[in-house]
């Protein structure tokens, strides 16, 4: 565990220090810049619908959904990062409560 | 004299010439509260990573040294889903990747050299940059920067290490909601780049091939597998992102 924990950290400064310290054009291939764009979509995408319905090898709809579905609600209504966060987190552990 | 020049940081608060450091106390001020903001979900990530497996050595290893929370949140949420430590690096590496393209649009703007850029590069992150693109002078952005960026690390480490500290003595952590919390943290982040329609499409698609290969492959194999949309994304389509950079209303604490 230390070895990928060390490594990632590593690896994610570097990736930082690159965007600081190379020159723009290394990266001005419209391919390579549209895939970059893209990369934090498909993964954070991917994250929500996997922390959200993975239960172990299968899918669930459990009060996790709802916490989404309440952070969904709360993104439309423009409400600020904490009351989307800390508003999911209450409603999935009040349906827990019930 | 009598409209208030763009130009002038202390323009529009209170009246002229009254104090020049009004802009750059603003600017602090704001730094301060997404610090305190970003701080307040870091507690949650101290009790997460501990409840995925880490030790609370490791937890706040993370916020320490990769210091970047949708990275951290990746790694300790592959490794919780029982994925192995490498595929959670390795979604925690593709996810920094924006980091670098932060780094690309902040050098000219910030144009530090030597080890000032060696040293900025750890604080570059959504915030940070959010805070900092949006600027109207070199010292402005510079400012926003080293504010937001150093108002984070303080609060964001001292507050994994609370929560991390916490954690082991709440106990199980979806008590509190917490696994919840990360997915709509997750989509809290993604939000601003919903704006643009083709990446509507890409997040739905990335999202669906995700769970689609939840009982196929081992955990941490769908989202790293969800990374080949981009790909896919970016040889299909033409335009670029125009939402690839966070603004200040995008980020814990910040405002429009």
């Amino acid at each position: 565990m230390w070895t990928a924990v060390l490594l990632a950290c590593v690896g994610c400064y570097l990736l930082k220090l690159a965007g600081m310290s190379v020159p723009a054009r290394v990266l001005d291939h419209p391919l390579v810049e549209r895939v970059a764009d893209l990369i934090p979509v498909a993964l954070l995408a991917a994250l929500v619908a996997v922390q959200v319905f993975a239960a172990g090898p299968g899918l669930t709809v459990d009060a996790r959904a709802a916490g989404l579905a309440f952070a969904f609600v709360a993104l439309l209504l423009r409400a600020p990062f904490l009351v989307v966060v800390i508003g999911a987190a209450a409603v999935a552990a009040g349906l827990r409560l019930l | 004299m009598s409209s208030p020049d763009p130009l002038d940081p202390s323009s529009g608060s209170g009246p002229i010439g009254s104090d020049p450091d009004a802009g750059s106390r603003g600017i602090v001020r704001d730094g301060l509260a997404v610090g305190l903001a970003t701080g307040a979900y870091g507690v949650s990530f101290g009790a997460v990573g501990v409840a995925s497996g880490l030790s609370e050595l490791q937890t706040c290893a993370l916020s320490l040294l990769m210091f970047t929370g949708a990275s951290q949140f990746a790694l300790v949420g592959v490794v919780a889903a029982g994925g192995s430590p490498v595929s959670g690096a390795m979604t925690a590496l593709l996810l920094g990747t924006r980091n670098t393209l932060y780094g690309l649009r902040l050098a000219p703007l910030l144009d530090w050299r030597g080890w000032r850029r060696v040293a900025a590069a750890h604080l570059v992150i959504d915030e940070s940059t959010a805070m900092s693109v949006s600027r109207d002078s070199r010292a402005a952005a510079r400012l926003g920067f080293l504010s937001t960026g150093l108002a984070v690390f303080v609060l964001w480490n001292a507050a994994t290490l609370a929560g991390a500290l916490a954690g082991r003595a709440l106990g199980d952590p979806r008590t509190y909601g917490l696994d919840a919390a990360v997915g709509a943290a997750f989509l809290a982040l993604l939000w601003p780049r919903l704006r643009d329609h083709r990446n509507r499409a890409i997040g739905l698609v990335a999202a669906t091939v995700a769970l689609v290969l939840v009982p196929a492959t081992p955990a941490g194999v769908p989202v790293l597998a969800a990374g080949g949309v981009a790909l896919l994304g970016g040889l299909l389509s033409r335009s670029p992102d125009p939402t690839e950079v966070p603004g200040p209303d995008d980020v814990a604490g910040g405002h429009p």
